[in-house]
């Protein structure tokens, strides 16, 4: 019988991720976009890292990163007396890191796609960088907004060797949907694994056809905004 | 009263290659000064200069007596905090506000709103208020654009060739809607523009830029009498008359046929923006871009 936990806590995973997300990739897509910094290529390449590097190689070097026996795992266990390895706070990490590009990028994308002058004109009416970036940068590039948020949460949906490496497989702790169609496979249980597979198929269709919709209802107002 | 003194040098990186930007000018409170000159002559550059859009590589400004900038004490005030108004060749209005809402944004925090109904009065904006610019047309978006920089009553109104993208009458309509602007709010102008009638007809002073520095400065009728005949206009025609040509510029809506080599036509097409200057000789064309 299905069971609904693992679902729910990739609804969960997904969901805290893209809020962090959304907090981390705007001023660091802002900074990228507008910096004159030459080093923002290198910081840029390492965003972009995790849509090239197998999920394994991150994953393998994160749970290296958390483990208790490693400097930072041991510094957070010690201090602060939080365990990354085999725990949700770990996912979290681990998704926020694996699906950054997925947020910066569209951001970065939306930042660069606006005139110039329209930063500058707010600065010449007197108004602040953040007033600036709130009150018009982000309101024109909300199509840019909805897509980072939406790829993200679909990509740390269907995310499975991260987790896997950093996570395990605990019920109710760390074993996510993509977690649990595995399980199942090995332990060959195929009909449940189907449930779960369609289950996250459809999900992944209705966000992607969520993507298109927006994208297509923005490029239609634009001519009307 | 003298409202502004200017002194900048900088290195321009033009499509001629490096050239100095070294200017300095003063301009009197409440006139408007014309900027003169050819493209890359640091027109634009120096209203970014005095904006605190762009670097200089020394300089000092000085707006009713208060030091924007000092290269000599290390000091620039960012731009946010120069009481400016800047409208830009391309308008710069922001999509996802209506014309009021661009107004009320450029008001300073707690500043009342009677400044927005005035200028929405003023500028003949009212029935537009609640309309975006892409629902505006070319003039219109101008309009919006010159009040919106009015609206929180800047010391200096810095047009960056506001009318060069309207046509002649639409421009004629313009320039009245920013002369009595400017009148009402007594605002101290400087406006780049490459029209010789409009300069006539809006400025106290020209300031004549060449290739970075102040080749003339002074009443239009003054600064402009003791130069050669100079106008830009576009090429609408090129006639071949035996082992010449004769170009055909339309220039403030008026057209002159301009006898060139062909070597000199050889560059030229139709379309052109080119401007034609005359000694005492022959008239001359020289490509804008």
């Amino acid at each position: 019988m299905i069971q609904w936990l693992p679902l729910w806590l990739s609804l969960q995973l997904a969901f805290v991720t893209t809020l962090v997300l959304l907090l981390i990739g705007i001023p660091v897509s802002y900074w990228l976009a507008y910096s004159r910094r030459r080093w923002t290529v290198i910081a840029e390449a390492c965003i972009s890292l995790p849509m090239v590097l197998p999920p394994s190689v991150l994953g393998f070097y994160l749970l290296l990163a958390f483990s208790p026996a490693g400097g930072l795992g041991h510094f957070l266990q010690r201090h602060l007396d939080l365990r990354l390895v085999f725990s949700f706070q770990g996912l979290v990490i681990a998704s926020i890191l694996y699906s950054l590009p997925f947020m910066v990028n569209p951001l970065l994308a939306g930042f660069k796609n606006l005139p110039p002058h329209l930063r500058e004109a707010s600065r010449t009416l007197g108004k602040s960088d953040f007033t600036t970036l709130r009150r018009i940068l982000l309101p024109n590039i909300r199509a840019s907004l909805v897509t980072g948020a939406i790829l993200s949460f679909a990509h740390t949906i269907g995310e499975f060797g991260v987790v896997m490496m950093i996570g395990g497989s605990i019920p109710g702790h760390t074993k996510v949907a993509s977690v649990a169609i595995y399980d199942e496979v090995q332990s060959g249980n195929y009909p449940l694994a189907n449930r779960y597979a369609a289950i996250l198929l459809a999900f992944s269709f209705l966000i992607l056809l969520v993507v298109y919709s927006v994208n297509h209802h923005f490029s239609k107002s634009k001519n009307i905004l | 009263m003298t409202s502004l003194r200017f002194q900048a040098t900088k290195m321009l990186h033009t499509a001629q290659g490096n050239q100095l930007f070294t200017v300095a000018f003063e301009a009197r409170q409440g006139q408007i000064m014309a900027l003169y000159g050819p493209s890359g002559a640091g027109k634009t550059t120096l209203l970014r200069i005095l904006a605190g859009l762009t670097d200089t590589a020394s300089g000092q400004i000085e707006v009713e007596g208060e030091t924007w900038l000092d290269s000599a004490l290390g000091l620039s005030l960012p731009t946010r905090h120069r009481s400016i108004g800047f409208v830009f060749q391309d308008f710069a209005l922001f999509p996802n506000l209506t014309v009021r809402e661009q107004l009320e944004f450029a008001l300073p925090d707690k500043a009342g709103k009677a400044i927005v109904t005035e200028l929405l009065e003023l500028m003949e904006l009212q029935e537009l208020q609640h309309r975006r610019p892409t629902l505006l047309s070319g003039g219109q978006q101008q309009r919006v654009a010159i009040a919106r920089a009015i609206a929180r009553r800047p010391r200096l109104l810095l047009l960056d060739e506001p009318l060069s993208a309207v046509d002649d009458q639409m421009r004629d309509k313009l320039q009245d809607y920013l002369l009595k602007a400017q009148r009402h709010y007594h605002l101290t102008t400087i406006l780049v523009s490459h029209y010789v009638p409009e300069i006539f007809r809006l400025a106290d002073n020209v300031l004549m830029l060449e290739q970075g520095r102040v080749t003339g400065q002074g009443l239009p009728s003054a600064v402009f009498a003791g130069a050669p005949f100079k106008a830009t206009g576009t090429i609408v025609h090129i006639e071949s008359a035996g082992s010449a040509f004769v170009i055909r510029v339309r220039c403030a809506g008026t057209m002159i046929d301009v006898p060139v080599t062909a070597g000199e036509a050889a560059g030229l097409r139709p379309g052109q923006e080119v401007v034609v200057s005359s000694n005492l000789f022959a008239p001359q064309l020289l490509p804008v871009k």
